[in-house]
């Protein structure tokens, strides 16, 4: 990989600052930018690490549900969201391998926005809001595509607020080499109405199952979906699956998910 | 270059890194120890598996200057004081969880790792921990098995497959 300078601030506006320059980069765990760097797919010129930035880091309840600052690591998220948003936390406890898990950050993950990334699901299911050093994103409006977000450069999620569901379940289809979603559904059950979310189908990244959200706000049971079609059209297509496929474990893997809906 | 310091094995150490430096790269060529290996450099294999605050990470993806400071522990650190083996090395020697041996650093870093939060995992948890660990001669039973065994359990019944 390309050398370049590496700095480790301690606060945001520290870091804010070492990323106002040109060519530098924000690193939360590296668990993707790291492999990326050494194909040299990304070279920035400097590295601005986020990992030692105390107050993006934990989970706690507050104002709007549970606070999750953006350099926690899955493995944290897994262990202190349990007894709060169990479905996060067991989504968190799922990512990658343990490893991974003691590195890889939420934040890194939704900056990253990956097409088969599990958070993603999660905080759109979720209506959770994306909390930055200068603003607040609704899900809704922060994934737009493809490893592309709402973010500017230089801009840094500094934690993500998940409002609470009654009930909620993740069910992820593992690619088993990589243990990205091959396909995930996250179905969240609000006062207001389900959300249902899903990654690793979509050309287009995270998206919601807006057909499946109506039904199971009429009815919150797995026979509600059995009768939806899903559209294949903009669905991805690799050696793991097809289209067809991908778009077939939508509908499997919603009913599932609010089969172990709690 | 920068200078970085850090506690492996008990021993304060530093030395000079770049940006790039990996911590394996830190570990291996400059502190030499060559205990933790470099396997597939793609944070696939698990191989170079280490110990950071008594987290296991993969010491490949992660970068030396990111963790100055930090307590790490290397499969050099996992004998007993008098350099006799460790209950977890023990097994893995008893139970011959290894073939070539490239991955067994990183086996029984994780496996450690594993034992220190649950020390009585059933077989599933253990396969389940050791998702990120690959093992190409495919002994995975043994290497379970040996796990396992540390654990104290009774491992007589688990066939040699």
């Amino acid at each position: 990989m390309h050398n370049f300078d590496f700095v480790k601030p301690s606060t945001i506006a520290e870091a804010v600052s070492a990323l106002s320059h040109e060519g530098a980069q924000a690193l939360s765990g590296g668990q993707t930018l790291i492999p990326t760097m050494k194909q040299r797919l990304a070279a920035p010129g400097t590295l601005v690490s986020l990992t030692g930035i105390a107050e993006m880091q934990g989970v706690c309840l507050g104002d709007g549900g549970l606070h999750i600052g953006a350099a926690t690591p899955h493995a944290v998220v897994a262990r202190e969201a349990k007894a709060h948003y169990p479905a996060l936390a067991s989504l968190a406890a799922g990512i990658g391998d343990p490893a991974v898990r003691n590195r890889g950050t939420i934040g890194g993950s939704l900056a990253n926005n990956d097409p088969a990334a599990c958070y993603p699901s999660a905080v759109l299911a979720s209506g959770a809001t994306i909390v930055t050093n200068t603003r607040t994103i609704g899900a809704d409006d922060y994934f737009q595509g493809m490893f592309t977000t709402a973010l500017h450069d230089g801009e840094i999620i500094t934690s993500v607020v998940f409002p609470i569901p009654e009930k909620a379940a993740y069910v992820k289809f593992d690619q088993p080499a990589s243990r990205f979603a091959l396909t995930g559904v996250f179905v969240a059950k609000y006062a207001g109405g389900v959300r249902v979310a899903v990654t690793g189908a979509s050309q287009d990244g995270v998206f919601r199952w807006r057909e499946a959200e109506a039904a199971l706000t009429a009815n919150f049971s797995p026979a509600a979906v059995s009768g939806l079609t899903v559209d294949s059209r903009h669905m991805i297509a690799d050696l793991h699956g097809t289209p067809a496929y991908r778009a077939n474990l939508v509908k499997v893997l919603t009913g599932r998910a609010v089969a172990a809906a709690s | 270059m920068t200078k970085v310091s850090m506690t492996v094995n008990g021993r304060t150490v530093s030395g000079e890194a770049e940006g790039r430096t990996l911590l394996v790269q830190f570990l291996r060529e400059g502190l030499g120890l060559t205990g933790t290996h470099v396997g597939c450099d793609t944070s696939q294999c698990g191989a170079c598996v280490v110990h950071v605050n008594g987290q296991m990470v993969k010491s490949c993806t992660v970068f030396a200057q990111d963790v100055a400071g930090a307590d790490v522990r290397t499969i050099e650190g996992m004998a007993n004081a008098d350099g006799s083996l460790s209950v977890l090395q023990q097994a893995f020697q008893d139970h011959h969880g290894l073939q070539c041996g490239y991955c067994t650093p990183g086996m029984v870093m994780s496996a450690a790792a594993l034992l220190k939060d649950n020390p009585k995992p059933t077989e599933v948890e253990v396969r389940h921990h050791l998702e990120g660990n690959i093992c190409r001669c495919t002994g995975y039973h043994n290497i379970v098995k040996a796990v396992l065994a540390a654990s104290g359990q009774d491992v007589s019944k688990i066939a040699a497959e």
